[in-house]
């Protein structure tokens, strides 16, 4: 994260002529502006062509008339079912929680400086998922009770977390560790509702404590697109306080960021999209925890990394839903797939950014 | 860290800076000898009364004359319902013993060679990646018989930790705490997939799996013990034989090379114990957490940071705190019972945000 925002990246070195730098200069920066836009047009053209597939590619193949055709309303026959009312809420669900783990991974990446301090690691999504596996087993409610429940627990396990690691200002060192330390709380939890749940519910609860996309309908699909909605430009009109934030707390504030603010705002709508989206299907493994760090591979030093994250987020969810259904011989819920596939990734990660020498 | 320092550090009596616990200034050695020895004596008492009542309770309610009449007869054949179960419950209470002292003394060790205040088995994902192992072994290679089950323990164990480190130390900054903490959540965070996915097709081992996931002491057996016990002596032996290296590793990797200390074999031989022992304790009883950060911590206070002292005192203190969470699971939710893996992380990691609350930042 500290490496991206080195400014002296791509300016190269220093020239005789005040001309010939300033002409270096604003190269660099169309440059940069020009990547970013390539970056995000290529991620939003596979967007759109792996939700495509995953609206057309099935049991049975339906091809891009018939499924246009149900996506406007008409009545195909056969397709209308299949396609309508099986795969588009799926395929939209997958959009939604990508882009919503996908902003609120970054947003706790970017602000407490630590590509490892996704809300996956520190103890967010276990508050949602433990909530719902208590709905589930102890409770026996469902539907939007259960997500309500799940939502709101996700916001008073982060809210705890806070105030726990708030002593003379929240420090994000103690934050993350803070969180590590709920987070095992909640799993064991968990754990001692799964040893007690009968078979059927049994099934129910797993599904919410890996993540999936299986038998998803609309009434799932509506909450969570309000909240991306109505936070994603909360946190897109903080992005640069945020990216100051990654500078240091000192150096934020002498660059007239309000600090404490510009976190609890973060903080609130991050936690919100992940507590959202986790209600709706799930914690999807690894998500919000890669879909940063992609997203600045794919970027270098080249302005916020929110809206990537999110398109990135997308793009993993709708590809791992994918090869979870088709690809193996089991039919996989897309947590494994993410957690599978992310594993060698976030090794990776982790040794080189520390490589490269960022102070977390 | 002055040269007087260095020169007694390796005795027990005097206090050494950059410990935790500032002790009372030069108490005369012998008196500070027999005070700790005291201490582990009352340990020891403590004990045994847990080990009396860990077989007196449990959630079949049976009066003491027959408890007696019980252990009187072992050996014989087992005649009616309340022998049975205090039968059961003698395995039971020795797992939960030897299991308990592992781990105490594997997280003292792991804090001595890491030099941090938060290892522990759990928190570094050594248990999960020995569970990862195990299930792996079981649904790929067929392996249920417990002697291969402790291999592969032993093997995750082992790997983990290396990757953990690995991880941790890579940059500039050396392993911080906060760096082996993420790595080790994110390394628990990898293999709980993995068991996910590994387990999710085979419905058959599936609930056999979850079972043993929790962490547990319920399921004793003597033959399991038996298999368990030569690679915990091992260990603990080895943990043991390191205690004085530990000493000298506490006062920094210098100052350890210049009072003569093979640092990196130290070290090496001190990991390679507490692997033994974590891994050899999650084989037969799951991955049971915190223990191991809890009970240094608390040992820390009366033994002083010697690590001969401290050892000794984690492994009863180890023991101690896994029998007594077993107990209570038993008490507090008669008839059934809960598991002792979910108590220890319910005592636990209060505990570990309490101490990370207590630290300033840049120690973190």
């Amino acid at each position: 994260m500290t490496a991206t925002l080195t400014p002296t990246a791509s300016t190269g070195s220093p020239t005789g002529s005040p001309a010939g730098t300033l002409a270096k200069v604003t190269g660099a920066r169309l440059g940069r502006r020009r990547r970013r836009a390539l970056v995000i047009g290529i991620l939003s053209v596979l967007v759109v062509a792996v939700f495509a597939a995953s609206l057309m590619v099935g049991r049975t193949f339906y091809g891009p008339a018939e499924v246009l055709g149900v996506v406007f309303g008409q009545d195909v026959d056969g397709a209308t079912f299949t396609v309508g009312t099986l795969r588009l809420p799926r395929a939209v669900l997958a959009v939604v929680a990508g882009a919503c783990f996908g902003l609120g991974g970054v947003t706790f990446q970017t602000m407490l400086r630590n590509p490892l301090a996704s809300p996956d690691i520190i103890g967010i999504s276990s508050g949602a998922s433990a909530a719902a596996a208590f709905a589930i087993i102890v409770l026996g409610i469902d539907g939007p009770a259960r997500s309500a429940f799940a939502i709101v627990a996700g916001l008073g396990v982060a809210l705890l977390i806070y105030l726990l690691s708030s002593k003379g200002g929240v420090a994000g060192t103690r934050l993350i560790l803070v969180g590590i330390g709920i987070a095992a709380i909640l799993t064991s939890l968990t754990n001692y509702l799964l040893s007690r749940a009968g078979s059927w519910d049994l099934q129910e609860a797993l599904r919410w404590l890996t993540g999936s996309l299986n038998g998803v309908g609309w009434e799932q699909v509506l909450p969570t697109l309000v909240a991306l909605l109505v936070l994603a430009p909360v946190l897109l009109g903080q992005s640069a306080n945020l990216e100051s934030l990654t500078l240091g707390d000192d150096t934020a504030a002498g660059l007239g960021v309000r600090v404490n603010r510009t976190r609890l705002v973060a903080v609130i709508a991050a936690v919100g999209l992940v507590a959202f989206a986790t209600a709706a299907c799930g914690p999807i493994a690894f998500v919000a925890f890669l879909s940063g760090p992609i997203a600045a591979r794919l970027l270098g030093p080249n302005g916020s990394l929110l809206v990537p994250s999110a398109l990135v987020g997308t793009l993993l969810v709708l590809v791992a839903d994918l090869v979870g259904q088709f690809a193996i011989g089991t039919r996989y819920p897309v947590g494994v797939v993410t957690g599978v596939l992310g594993a060698p990734f976030l090794l990776y990660l982790i040794v080189r950014q520390h490589r490269i020498g960022a102070t977390s | 860290m002055t040269l007087t320092a260095t020169s007694t550090a390796t005795r027990p009596s005097r206090r050494r800076p950059g410990t935790d616990a500032p002790r009372s200034p030069a108490l005369p050695t012998r008196t500070a000898w027999r005070r700790r020895l005291a201490w582990l004596g009352a340990g020891l008492v403590v004990l045994v009364l847990l080990c009396a009542a860990s077989v007196a309770i449990g959630s079949r309610t049976v009066d003491m004359p027959a408890i007696v009449e019980a252990l009187g007869s072992l050996g014989e054949p087992v005649e009616g319902l309340d022998q049975a179960a205090v039968v059961k419950r003698i395995p039971r209470t020795v797992l939960a013993l030897v299991v308990g002292a592992a781990l105490g003394v594997a997280g003292a060790v792991m804090q001595g060679v890491t030099r941090n205040p938060l290892a522990d088995p759990g928190i570094l994902g050594i248990n999960m990646g020995a569970s990862l192992a195990v299930v792996v072994g079981m649904a790929w290679f067929g392996m249920f018989a417990a002697h291969h089950m402790i291999w592969m323990a032993i093997l995750g164990a082992a790997l983990t930790a290396v990757l953990v480190y690995a991880i941790a130390s890579a940059g500039r900054s050396g392993a911080s705490p906060l760096k082996l903490a993420l790595a080790g959540a994110a390394l628990t965070a990898v293999a709980t997939s993995f068991i996910t996915a590994v387990a999710m097709p085979r419905g058959d081992i599936s609930a056999n799996i979850r079972s043993w996931q929790i962490g547990g002491v319920g399921g004793a057996a003597w033959d399991a013990i038996g298999l368990v016990a030569p690679f915990l002596a091992v260990g603990m032996l080895l943990a043991l034989a390191s205690a004085r290296s530990l000493n000298s590793l506490a006062l920094g990797d210098d100052l350890a090379a210049g009072l003569g200390e093979r640092v990196m074999l130290a070290r090496g031989l001190a990991a390679l114990s507490s692997v033994l022992l974590a891994g050899a304790a999650t084989a037969v009883a799951g991955p049971i957490g915190f223990v191991g950060l809890v009970v240094p911590h608390a040992c820390r206070l009366l033994a002083g940071p010697d690590h001969r002292w401290l050892l000794s005192y984690s492994a009863v203190a180890g023991a101690g705190l896994l029998l007594a969470s077993d107990v209570l699971g038993r008490i507090i939710a008669r008839p059934s019972e809960i598991d002792v893996g979910i108590l220890t992380a319910l005592i636990g990691a209060p505990f570990f945000i309490h101490i990370v609350r207590q630290r300033k930042v840049r120690e973190l």
